[in-house]
């Protein structure tokens, strides 16, 4: 199973296995990951699973969507490697891929 | 000293409350008694990606077990609390167990409003709230198995489209005259009917069920106006009434709702209550509500689970809600019934516009039908009052965070 580095907003590191055919959202928030809010549980409708992608992995991923850039234009802080983590499908290529959590959710 | 803290309830209000309360550093005792046997777990994708199958059980809970665990939650999951005596500070679960606590934080949520014309309690007359409810319903959903559904709200809507993707006749019958009526606007409502249409969902308005007829099971819905539709399997979706026996009859007031304060304070110093189940005020909006809402019920439960630690923290935020029907989406902000002014950005033919709700010129909600932009603009120009230039927010071309 993939494993997924996550740093938390208060710099805490939480290695955690992610299985596949699930979002990262989905394993970051079943495994209480601190700072993955997701409030609506990956219809992308609230912008509150924003994290921020190692950029050397963020080719790896299906780039993003016209929705999803419309949900992070409005997130707190969102940088060029801002994902919403409900848009990320867990693959076996992205084992080991860090993750780093904002401080806050929301808007700025 | 508050050493106990009792959760009654175990849906998305529930299970936040236990999240902020050991996060913010609840070192006690905390019990979450819950009557599905399930792991608190989302209710949204039940009429959706769940119903259809696309999506796994597994993938349905907040949290795994191991989380509950590593927090110090008692589960007390499939036991069903029948009796609150305030005075005590116990409850009583229906296997006789009590438990007394410091702190209660009621999160008994809502459940489905029932018919009661003749023929309701056939089988195959099915509603959709609960786990317990899908199964029986997918079994149902077959190619060419003829659906009827009552109410087009949004999870008689949900519930149609998925039923139509699974291949099923599907026919929609809502009493008033268009669909969804309490909640968006005509041009809304309109949209939606068409999307419904073009997808092969026979969408039926001004129609009222007076009978569910068949023979030891469902076999026809018939209607005021003579209307009589063949049915292999029925969806109720009328509407959801708050769960508030457990707290009325422990004498805290009720009235559509467990009528709370802004701090989630029921009449009670030690009783709480948060999501869909209460009545409380919107600072925002200047009156009370109950909203059937995830949103809502994270957002209350989460300033629930403060003020339980007695930090005083006031829920006070501006209620979203969102529909998945086909490959639409529906993004509400803002409560619209106070309005004086309404505003169109873009035009439906296009399959993304918006409808603006002003009062004077300040945006109160916005229905954003395949326009995140305009929703997440919305969300921080309705908390923040922004007073609005009409012509530019008429003018979809300008974005609607320029529109001041």
């Amino acid at each position: 199973m993939p494993k997924i580095v996550f740093t938390e907003p208060g710099g805490g590191r939480r290695e955690i296995e992610a299985p596949l055919g699930i979002t990262l959202m989905e394993a970051a928030r079943q495994h209480g990951v601190q700072g993955v809010v997701a409030q609506c549980g990956g219809a992308c409708a609230c912008a509150t699973c924003h994290v921020y992608v190692d950029p050397a992995w963020l080719a790896r991923l299906e780039p993003r969507e016209e929705m999803e850039e419309a949900m992070l234009e409005t997130a707190w802080e969102p940088r060029d490697n801002s994902r919403l983590s409900c848009q990320i499908h867990i693959t076996a290529d992205l084992d080991g891929m860090p993750v780093t959590v904002p401080q806050r959710q929301g808007q700025g | 000293m508050i050493s106990t803290i009792l959760i009654i309830g175990g849906g998305q209000a529930g299970a936040q409350a236990i999240d902020t309360l050991r996060r913010e550093g609840f070192a006690g005792r905390l019990v979450l008694i819950g009557d599905e046997p399930e792991l608190p777990y989302q209710r949204p994708p039940l009429s959706k990606k769940y119903l259809s199958g696309e999506m796994a059980a597994d993938r349905l809970p907040f949290r795994h077990r191991a989380f509950y665990d590593e927090h110090r939650v008692e589960l007390k999951l499939g036991k069903r609390a029948v009796r609150l005596d305030a005075a005590a500070r116990q409850v009583t679960l229906a296997d006789g167990e009590n438990l007394t606590y410091d702190r209660l934080l009621l999160c008994l949520g809502a459940e489905s409003r029932r018919l009661n014309c003749p023929g309701a309690t056939l089988p195959g007359v099915h509603y959709l709230r609960g786990l317990i409810d899908v199964p029986p319903i997918q079994a149902g959903l077959k190619p060419q198995a003829r659906i009827v559904i009552i109410g087009g709200g949004y999870i008689g809507l949900e519930a149609a489209a998925t039923a139509r993707k699974m291949g099923c006749e599907v026919t929609v019958l809502e009493m008033a005259d268009r669909l969804m009526n309490r909640v968006v606007a005509p041009s809304v409502s309109r949209y939606f009917a068409e999307e419904h249409r073009a997808h092969g969902v026979n969408i039926i308005c001004d129609t009222r069920v007076v009978h569910l007829a068949g023979q030891g099971r469902i076999e026809r819905v018939v209607c005021a106006d003579g209307g009589s539709h063949a049915a292999d399997l029925v969806i109720v979706g009328v509407g959801a009434i708050a769960t508030t026996e457990l707290a009325s009859a422990a004498g805290l007031a009720c009235d559509n709702g467990i009528v709370v304060d802004e701090y989630c304070r029921t009449g009670d110093a030690a009783i709480y209550a948060a999501g869909d189940c209460t009545n409380h005020p919107s600072l925002h909006f200047g009156r009370r509500v109950r909203l059937e809402s995830v949103d809502n019920a994270f957002e209350q439960a989460k300033a629930a689970a403060l003020n339980l630690m007695d930090r005083s923290v006031a829920h006070d935020r501006v209620p979203w809600f969102w529909s998945d029907q086909f490959d639409n989406k529906l993004l509400i902000v803002g409560l619209s019934q106070d309005h004086d002014g309404q505003v169109l950005r873009g035009d439906p033919a296009s399959r993304s516009f918006s409808v603006c709700y002003l009062k004077g010129r300040e945006l109160l909600a916005v229905e954003a039908v395949n326009h995140s932009k305009d929703y997440m603009a919305a969300r921080k120009l309705i908390a923040d009052r922004t007073l609005l230039n009409v012509d530019k927010l008429a003018d979809s071309a300008i974005a609607l965070k320029e529109a001041i």
